[in-house]
């Protein structure tokens, strides 16, 4: 019997040298795609550089953080060390105590100049919701890309656009969730801005978003990862789609895709880090997100990719394109050209009605 | 000792032979347990105990009673069916669970729960929470109404009362389209929100209509391989076996790329002047992608019993039905095809089975029509997070699951189960 | 073969169509996994046979999709851990499951019926409620995202082929063997792998090559138990369908094929063996 037991002892001693505990491993979860590369290139690599005896393993399953997260820190399993995560997330996660909170002038550095970090990011972003848990990185859009080659004539421009099939036939791309897609709907079925939420807070405003929704349903494809709706553009599989504006930047201007952006009532959101609670490795975390949200690591992203960076100290020095040279202010979401009509979202409200909304969506989905 | 008015029979240590046998079975029953007892054991924690675990989630409902345990206790005195405010005592009870939760950061979790079942819970929980500290008697009435004047509203007290004790069954109501209203009256989902019935709907004709397509197909081809000479049914064997054994994942990329818009058989299609460059035909990311892939999948799991049983069928019994006048179709129909029934029910059932709990194909070829509950599960488990009703989800479609299984042990015994 | 001379004009067209239509059944089995190998040669990113490769032009064909395979880090990251897990995971249930059967087979086991139903139940329960149950419970012991908690899983998963198999071995398995061995004086062992071991070796195989690829190839449990450290084949796959689906994963999948015909081939040696041996010769 004795030697029977060597495999699982094998097995136990291997999972431990393979998966276990090496003090020097920092687990990141992020994105994938063009966003963890431009993470990689500007905060990670220079970090293991500084840092040998670090090594960062970038794990690409945010989109399931929250479940994730949630799963980790209720069984004190914490595995994950940095978590990133769009703010919306970030303030269910605090507001359930499974984020870490943070002080965020003894966390983070502060600007060149002195500004104290608390001062020097964005007003706001680092209490977003009430919260205290998160660390904004960068601002981001959804927006809009379209095929140049797919209509004659006039280019679809405004939101109502998206949603005119007569005038622009062809496959949409949005992505599977209600959050600002439900907004979309109702402005483009005429509802001012500024209204979006009054009305959505109505059942009937709920319903109407829904059936402007439905106009389009049969033409619609649901994404659920940020690469999927560049690659559907690209593949002429869509005509229209939803995508992170970063995104739609390597396609238009780093691949060279017959794409354009279309920017009208880009979805503004935040997107930063958070850190589990109960995360092992607190020292050496915080001395990660030190480095990687200093002044110049900011700058640095938008390098690689058009995400504004969350600091004001940041802003003049976001340059050129690291491979390409060319300017990025043009291509960031907060460029006032592009920022003419914005829609912010009303993280609150959508705390309260998320999960109804969801229910709602997926079975809209469904039928 | 034996005497000679003892007629029991002995052994040779003088034990009677029936209690030594008694033994020797006991200990060989012991033997034989010893050596299943390692499975068993390790089977319980890495299995069982899991899905025990999940499927308690369907009814566990903890959360608030743990977080506001003051307020759980308090409230159980108040009368939910009246018309009153609960009293000055269960206010104050729930500013001080408000206040202890706020310092735990545990409140978020208590108005997630509670907001499943009436939306806005989250927010007046929120913003109570963070004002809460402030808050001293002796008034406790006053000033939580104060903050938020919805903490006059009796129902939101209705609720905390109904959902503060240690299980609940509104998951289950859920997941079969049902809730409760401000009353705790059993009320049907509005319409918008309907939609479990629906899929368990969907989930048990697809999946029947996927069972009878295998056994269309399987049917003719299984004849084929048990009527064939031994060399010439084996070579075909492989073509039926070498799916089995192929990747599932390898299975579905292959389908993705014959059938999506952009893909061989829209290609050959046009090309073939049968459709246009615009009208490429929608074969995949809807209920057909769902068919045609788990056809394939499932197929070979039909043709295998079936032909197992084929197998054993004489050919002379045909023969004898023939020269007993009958046509070769009646012979088929009345002799050959009832012999075939066990195979028939075990690989339909089995089929059956399998379809009804996939996820993997219909969640990369079904899109947004051809999608099966146990796609929703996941979608409460990893995006939704309602765990609970993911749970309860879970354990309808595996109560129908064990139906099936039970029925299974009763057609074909589970002892007899065969694989390639 | 062609039908029997005495057959009406009816049954000859029958006869024939009948066969075109088991064809027909046939290609669509075989045909999709074997479309794929061509595809992935395909120069250009596309999952459909472009004009060059119609024309039978090289320049339409690469190996390109090949070499991403066999030089990014992370689809060789994902092979060992593929072949880590299953390994494990095959040795543990072809372990325990080999146990069971043996216990099971003796005719004075209790509860046989109902234990068997136990054992073969992760079999039967759809993967989502298996994974969605590991997944909380693993968490909570600590072993999900390791290695350790997909192979416990995936071994969990596996033991009911083992144990379908030994005892299909052990139904046509002469017991006055044993009791021979052991009235010449064989200690318990000695029999074990003397005598009955050699008889059920087959069927051992087998098992263990069900075992191998539930778990080579299981990715429901992976998704949820493991985390990206864990990521395997079926991951890799699984994930690039859903996001950025390139032909390499068309390479790789040309690859498992090729995995599934070995497989396949070694199993048919095992049976052929094993009827020899239990004197079932064929027929």
């Amino acid at each position: 019997m004795k030697h029977a037991f060597r495999p699982l002892a094998a097995a136990a001693a291997l999972a431990l040298a393979a998966g276990g505990a090496h003090a020097q491993n920092l687990t990141i979860v992020s994105w994938g795609g063009a966003y963890t590369a431009s993470q990689q290139q500007a905060y990670h690599d220079p970090y293991m550089a500084a840092n040998p005896g670090v090594k960062i393993i970038s794990d690409d399953s945010a989109s399931e953080g929250l479940a994730k997260l949630r799963a980790q820190v209720e069984s004190g399993t914490v595995t994950w060390d940095v978590v990133d995560m769009v703010a919306a997330d970030a303030i269910v996660a605090c507001d359930e105590g499974l984020l870490e909170t943070v002080e965020p002038d003894s966390w983070l550095a502060a600007a060149p100049d002195g500004t104290p970090a608390s001062k020097d990011f964005i007003a706001g972003t680092l209490t977003i919701g009430g919260t205290n848990c998160f660390i904004p990185q960068i601002v981001y859009s959804t927006t809009f890309g379209y095929r140049t080659d797919a209509f004659k004539g006039r280019q679809p421009s405004t939101i109502a656009d998206v949603f005119d099939l007569k005038t622009f036939p062809g496959k949409r791309a949005l992505e599977k969730k209600p959050i600002a897609n439900l907004e979309w709907a109702l402005i483009a079925d005429g509802v001012p801005g500024k209204d979006v939420y009054k009305v959505l807070a109505t059942p009937e405003g709920v319903t109407r978003a829904f059936a402007k929704l439905d106009t389009i349903k049969d033409q619609v494809v649901w994404w659920t990862k940020g690469a999927q709706p560049p690659q559907l553009l690209a593949d002429g599989e869509v005509v229209i789609a939803s995508a992170y504006n970063g995104r739609l930047f390597s396609a238009i201007v780093e691949k060279k895709q017959p794409i354009a952006m279309l920017w009208d009532w880009q979805a503004f959101d935040l997107d930063g880090w958070v850190v589990p609670r109960g995360a092992k490795k607190l020292p050496a975390i915080r001395k990660y997100l030190r480095f990687a949200t200093d002044t110049q690591r900011l700058a640095d992203q938008a390098k690689y990719i058009s995400y504004g960076p969350a600091r004001n100290s940041s802003i003049p020095l976001v340059g050129k394109h690291a491979k390409l040279g060319i300017d990025m202010k043009p291509h960031m979401p907060t460029n006032p050209k592009n920022a003419k009509t914005i829609l912010l979202f009303d993280y609150v409200w959508w705390a309260d009605h998320r999960a109804e909304l969801d229910e709602r969506f997926n079975a809209w989905l469904a039928k | 000792m034996s005497t000679t008015t003892d007629r029991v029979m002995r052994t040779a240590d003088g034990l009677p032979l029936k209690l030594s046998l008694q033994k020797a079975l006991a200990r060989s029953r012991l033997r034989a347990a010893l050596l299943v007892l390692p499975l068993l054991g390790f089977l319980v924690v890495a299995f069982l105990l899991p899905i025990g675990d999940m499927l308690f989630r369907s009814v566990d409902n903890r959360i608030v009673g743990s977080i506001l345990p003051r307020t759980a206790l308090a409230i159980q005195g108040w009368d939910a069916d009246g018309t009153e405010l609960p009293g000055e005592a269960v206010f104050e009870a729930l500013v001080r669970d408000m206040q202890a939760a706020a310092k735990e950061r545990t409140l978020g979790r208590a108005a997630r729960r509670l907001n499943y079942e009436k939306p806005g819970m989250s927010s007046l929980f929120r913003k109570s929470g963070r004002r809460a500290k402030r808050i001293t008697g002796p008034s406790w009435r006053d000033r939580l109404i104060g903050i938020d004047k919805r903490w006059a509203d009796i129902n939101v007290w209705r609720l905390i009362h109904r959902e503060s004790g240690a299980l609940t069954g509104s998951y289950f109501l859920s997941a079969v389209d049902l809730s409760l209203n401000d009353r705790a009256e059993l009320v049907r989902q509005p319409e918008p929100r309907r939609i479990y019935l629906t899929l368990f709907g969907r989930t048990v004709w697809m999946s029947g209509l996927i069972t009878v397509l295998c056994l269309l197909l399987a049917y003719p081809v299984a004849y084929l391989l048990a009527t064939q000479p031994l060399r010439v049914s084996n070579l075909l064997m492989i073509l039926v076996l070498l799916p089995f054994w192929t990747s599932l994942l390898v299975r579905t990329t292959s389908w993705i790329a014959l059938l999506q818009t952009e893909g061989v058989l829209n290609d050959l299609l046009v090309f073939a002047g049968l459709i246009s460059e615009d009208g490429r035909l929608q074969m995949i990311h809807n209920k057909f992608g769902t068919f045609v892939a788990m056809v394939h999948i499932l197929l070979p799991f039909m043709i295998l019993p079936l032909y197992s049983v084929m197998k054993t069928i004489p050919p002379s019994l045909m023969r004898a039905a023939r020269s007993l006048g009958a046509t070769p179709f009646t012979a088929f129909v009345r002799v050959y095809m009832p012999n075939t029934v066990s195979g028939v029910g075990a690989g339909c059932i089995m089929v059956f089975i399998l379809s009804i709990g996939y996820y993997i194909t219909p969640a990369l070829v079904g899109g947004r029509t051809g999608t099966f509950i146990s796609n929703f599960i996941a979608i409460h488990v990893s995006e939704t997070l309602n765990w609970g009703l993911a749970a309860a989800l879970g354990v309808l479609l595996l109560g129908l699951v064990l139906a099936l299984y039970l029925l299974y042990d009763r057609i074909v015994g589970i002892d007899n189960m065969k694989l390639g | 073969m062609p039908p029997p001379p005495y057959a009406s004009p009816t049954e000859k067209t029958w006869h024939y169509a009948y066969r075109v239509i088991c064809a027909a059944i046939f290609v669509f089995l075989i045909g999709p996994i074997f479309v794929i190998v061509p595809l992935s040669f395909n120069e250009l990113p596309y999952f459909t046979f472009t004009p060059e490769m119609l024309s039978l032009d090289p320049a339409g064909y690469s190996t390109k999709w090949y070499r991403e395979f066999f030089t990014e880090d992370s689809w060789q990251q994902a092979v060992q851990n593929s072949l880590v897990i299953a390994v494990f995971a095959t040795l543990i249930s072809t372990f325990l499951g080999t146990l069971a059967a043996l216990g099971l087979s003796r005719s004075e086991m209790p509860f046989k019926t109902g234990i068997m139903a136990l054992l073969i139940s992760p079999m039967i329960v759809p993967l989502i409620i298996s994974a969605t149950g590991m997944y909380f419970f693993y968490s909570r012991i600590g072993i999900s995202s390791t290695h350790l908690g997909v192979i416990v899983a995936h071994a969990a998963l596996g033991t009911p082929f083992v144990l379908i198999t030994v005892t299909a071995t052990l139904v046509g398995f002469d017991r006055s063997l044993t009791r021979a061995a052991a009235s010449l004086g064989a200690s318990p062992v000695q029999t074990f792998f003397r005598v009955t071991m050699p008889l059920i070796l087959p069927g051992v195989v087998s098992g263990a090559l069900f075992a191998f690829i539930t778990s080579f190839d299981e990715v429901v449990v992976v998704l949820f138990v493991g985390s990206v450290e864990q990521r395997t084949i079926p991951w890799k796959m699984f994930s690039g369908i859903r996001e950025e689906i390139r032909p390499t994963i068309l390479a790789v999948a040309t690859l498992l094929v090729g995995v599934s015909i070995l497989l396949l081939t070694t199993l048919e040696l095992l049976r052929r063996r094993g009827e020899r041996l239990r004197g079932i010769a064929p027929r």
